[in-house]
This record gives structure tokens, sequence and C-alpha cells, in this order.
């Protein structure tokens, strides 16, 4: 019997702050370099690009494709008992890949190249997780 | 400065045990800092510099005092399973300074009967946040890279398999070994898959163990009877996410190769034997790949009909087994590499892998993750005269 996916808190930092409390409002935030506008991937003040320290927090558009996955059948910790899972690069239409769950549909379903869309998993820890489901996928809402 | 021939392995040692429950981890960097300097004829008195990981206590301090010894050149550098590859550079260029005549490198873990799970090592790290919450384990990453590998090159699941029947191929004839059995490519894929497309037979062993090296000025190597191994080049890189837009086929070794050939004045085609570090099948390909020993792409292909069984293969490596059958210990591959290089260039592996007139070795160390950031190292061997 798989179990739910667990959706485990993220530690959180007064520098990703801002990112973790605009999941919970079920909206994903990417940092854009105010100098010069490189989009920066993992959530941090500080551009890698330019070096700059000034930031403005935008709202992704949520779209994005698979750029790599794996189904996981031996899961660490409490992800033991939610086997088959999906874990994926998805490369964001605003660029970064980011590390992710898919989820709406069957693991055996997934692809590279598939077209997925930000779905939130509630941590119950004023956060969400920013997980992936396929676009044309009946809309699940919140997990 | 150049650490070309500027610097020699006089002693290694490998601690002939896979599980070892009844030693604590100093005990162990103890057991095998002691083995290798007998190995090289050297006494404790002699070391003037010391290294290790962060395994036993505050950095190389902890076990500087458990061995008694007084260095005045010291370095725990992290850099996971690559971390001893890491070492040696750091070692030969402090001896090349003038700065130490003989520097004793260790490391010791007990990673099987701990049942330690590799681990990313990234709590408290900056990524932390957004890469802990997805039920990642070790496994994962090199899954995603493989994955990846396969959609763009065509790489298979039975030529990752090849990787790890060339390993056990050589670990039967290698008595310390945890794993002797030769396996076949049907084998490997009728194993349970861990993390698509990585079967469980994809996978590097889990071993205690520990293993030491001993790397001396050319005037401390010229009074040893013992054969000494050249250092010819080492070099160093991280590679990591690239602010989010990782490329998953590719190593740090593409960095760490050119720089160490180039250090070395050799080619890969004057490569005699190789340790690659192989926590997964598909390490193996990749880096294969990143060395130079074959197209970007190719490694999959590449390592079909016995091209990496020794002595024959076009490629012979990990002649003792590698991570994949022999030896791990502490989730950390990178000593061991270094030990079988050796081996190889004094002609002391066993006989039925030792490549005839091995003249020219390289090993290559990748720690942490390539699904994320690793820390790679690649050093270019020699015999004592070549």
């Amino acid at each position: 019997m798989t179990a739910p996916l667990p959706v485990p808190a993220p530690g959180r930092t007064p520098e990703t702050s801002a990112f973790w409390d605009a999941t919970a409002a079920g909206r994903l935030l990417l940092a854009h370099c105010d100098a010069c506008s490189t989009v920066i991937w993992y959530p941090k003040t500080c551009c890698p690009e330019c070096g700059g320290f000034s930031v403005s927090w935008n709202e992704a558009s949520g779209a994005g494709a698979i750029y790599s996955f794996t189904v996981v059948y031996r899961g660490p910790g409490p992800f033991r008992d939610a086997v088959p899972f999906v874990i994926a690069y998805v490369e964001l239409a605003e660029g970064p890949r980011v590390l992710t769950n898919i989820i709406g549909c069957e693991p055996d379903q997934v692809y590279i190249g598939q077209s997925v869309r930000v779905v939130f998993s509630d941590t119950g820890e004023g956060s969400a997780l920013y997980r992936f489901e396929p676009s044309d996928a009946a809309p699940s809402g919140d997990q | 400065m150049t650490i070309n021939a500027r610097a020699y392995i006089a002693g290694v040692c490998e601690h002939p045990r896979r599980e070892i429950p009844d030693r604590s981890i100093p005990q162990i960097h103890a057991e095998v800092a002691l083995g290798a300097l007998a190995d090289a004829g050297l006494d404790p008195s002699d070391v003037d510099a010391y290294l290790c990981d962060s395994t036993a206590g505050f950095g190389a301090i902890s076990m500087a005092e458990y061995l008694n010894l007084h260095p005045h050149f010291i370095d725990s550098t992290e850099t996971g399973g690559s971390s001893y590859l890491v070492h040696v550079g750091h070692a030969a260029a402090a001896i090349a300074a003038g700065r130490c005549h003989v520097a004793l490198i260790t490391m010791a873990g007990l990673a099987r009967s701990r049942r330690e799970a590799p681990t990313a090592r990234s709590s408290g790290s900056p990524e932390a946040g957004f890469e802990s919450t997805w039920g990642m384990s070790a496994v994962t990453g090199y899954a995603l890279a493989a994955q990846r590998h396969m959609y763009e090159f065509g790489t298979t699941s039975a030529q990752l398999a090849e990787v790890k029947v060339a390993a056990s191929l050589h670990a039967q004839h290698n008595p310390h070994a945890l794993l002797r059995n030769p396996v076949t490519v049907d084998e490997v894929l009728g194993s349970p898959v861990i993390s698509s497309p990585l079967h469980r037979l994809d996978c590097c062993i889990v071993t205690d163990g520990g293993g030491a090296v001993v790397v001396v000025s050319p005037e401390v190597a010229r009074d040893l009877e013992r054969r000494t191994v050249k250092v010819l080049g080492q070099a160093e890189a991280v590679k990591h996410t690239d602010n989010g837009r990782i490329d998953l086929t590719f190593t740090g070794a593409a960095v760490t190769g050119p720089l160490a050939f180039a250090e070395a004045g050799v080619a890969p085609t004057d490569v005699d034997y190789v340790s690659i570090y192989d926590s997964f099948t598909i390490t193996v390909v990749e880096t294969i790949e990143d060395l130079g020993f074959c197209e970007k792409g190719d490694g999959g292909r590449f390592v079909l009909d016995g091209a990496l069984v020794a002595p024959d293969g076009r490629l012979p490596f990990n002649t003792d087994g590698g991570g994949l059958c022999n030896n791990h210990p502490s989730n950390r591959g990178g000593m061991t590499k270094i030990i079988e290089a050796v081996r190889q260039l004094r002609g002391e592996a066993h006989a039925a892998v030792q490549v005839p007139n091995c003249e020219i070795a390289l090993a290559h160390g990748t720690g942490g993750s390539i699904g994320t950031r690793m820390g790679s190292a690649t050093l270019i061997l020699g015999q004592e005269d070549a």
C-alpha cells in the first residue's frame, strides 16, 4: 500500500522567508537581480552573476518542462512507504532547473520534456512545497 | 609551480577488513597510518605533515594528537569521497614548496556496521531547504544524471551494467573484496530498481574500512628501499548547479582532467591503468568521457566488449574490484582509488589483473553528487623512474 508523499517543512532562514511565506499563499517567487536581471536559483539575495545584493521577488509563471526524472523505489526515512514516487529537475519557463516531485500522474507516465505546472503541498507550518503535475492533468488543487 | 616529479608516494595501506564493528574510527585511522608508514619504511616520528578528512573529530587535530604527530603542515579539506586525491595534491604542493618532507594522509569509517547512509552533507548549507524535502537519497542524483545521459546520448542500462560486470571480474581475484562473485549484465538488469534507471547492482557497496597514503619529497624517496611512485599531476575542481542551470551530462572531471594531464605532460592515450570513482555505474561512464578517454556521449558504447577489464581491455579500471565490489569505506571511494593505482605502478596488483609494464596510471575521485554539486579531483602517477 503506497502511503501519501510526505510534506516535510523546509528549513528556512531570514534570507529565504519571503520565498517560503509566498508558497503558503500558493505563489512561487523567483529572485531577480535588480542590477543585471539574472533569475536566481536557489533563492538567495546575492546575485551569483554580478554580485549584486539587491533582488526583487517576482512571481513565476509556474510553467516548466521536465529536464530529468527518476522513479524512486527505495525512499529514505519518511519517504520509505511512499514509493514509488518521482523526483525530477523541472526547467522553469524563467530558466532555472529546480529539484522537485512530480505528482498528479502515475510514475510511468512521466517523461523528459513533459510540460508541467506548479502545485503546492501545504506543510502546515506556514509554507508549502512547490511540486509539479503534468500540464494536461485535471487540476488537482492543493495536495 | 608544478608538482610534477616534486613528490612521490612512498607507502600505502588499505585496511583488509570490510566489517570492523570491534574498532573505533580513530583506531582504524591509526592502523592504516602505521601500515602505510611501515610500507614506506618510515616511522611516525618522520611525519611532518598530516592530512585527513572530517570523520575523526576536530579536523586533522584530533588524529594528530591520537597518533602523537607534530605536523607543521596540516589540511583537512573536505570534498567527500574525493578528499584524499585533493590531499595528495595539497601534500605534493607543500612538499614542492619546501614546507614539509613526509606527509601522511589517512581515512577511516564504519558506514557498514553503523548502517550510515551516504548523505548529501547539506544540513545547514544554503541549498538544504530546496533539496531536502523531495525524498532524495544518494542514488537519486545519480539516477537523474543517468536518465538525462540516456535521453541525450542513447546510453542504455545494459551499457551501464558492463561497468559492474568488469568490476566483478576483477573482484573475484581480491580475497578482501566484499563481493567476489562475477556477475553478468542480465544479473545487473535483473536486480531491483532502486531509483530508475539505476538498479541495486549499479550501486556501490557500503563498507567499514580505511586507508592511508604517505607522500614524500624526492630526497626522502631516494633513500627508501621500497619502490615509490612519482606524482606527475593533480587537479581539483568544484562543479555545481551553476545558478540553477545544471547540466547533468558532465562532471567536474571535465575541468580536472585537462588540467591534470597538462601538468603531467601526458595524454589519455598514454594512460595504462585508471582508478575511476565508481559510486554508481553512471559515475564511471560520465567520468571516462570527461577525462577524454572517449567523446562526450560515447561512454556507454566505450565500456562494451570488455574495454574496462584487465589486463587486456582498452582501459583497464579498478582492478581491486572498486567501490562496486571491493571496498567503499565510509561511503568514500577516493582513497582506495589511489591505493590500487599505486599497486599497479609497483607491479603489485593481483597477477590476474596486473597491467603489464604499467607506467602511467590515473586516479579520479568524485565527492558529493553528480546530480547536484561535487568536488572532483584527478591524480596522475607514474612509475618511480617514469
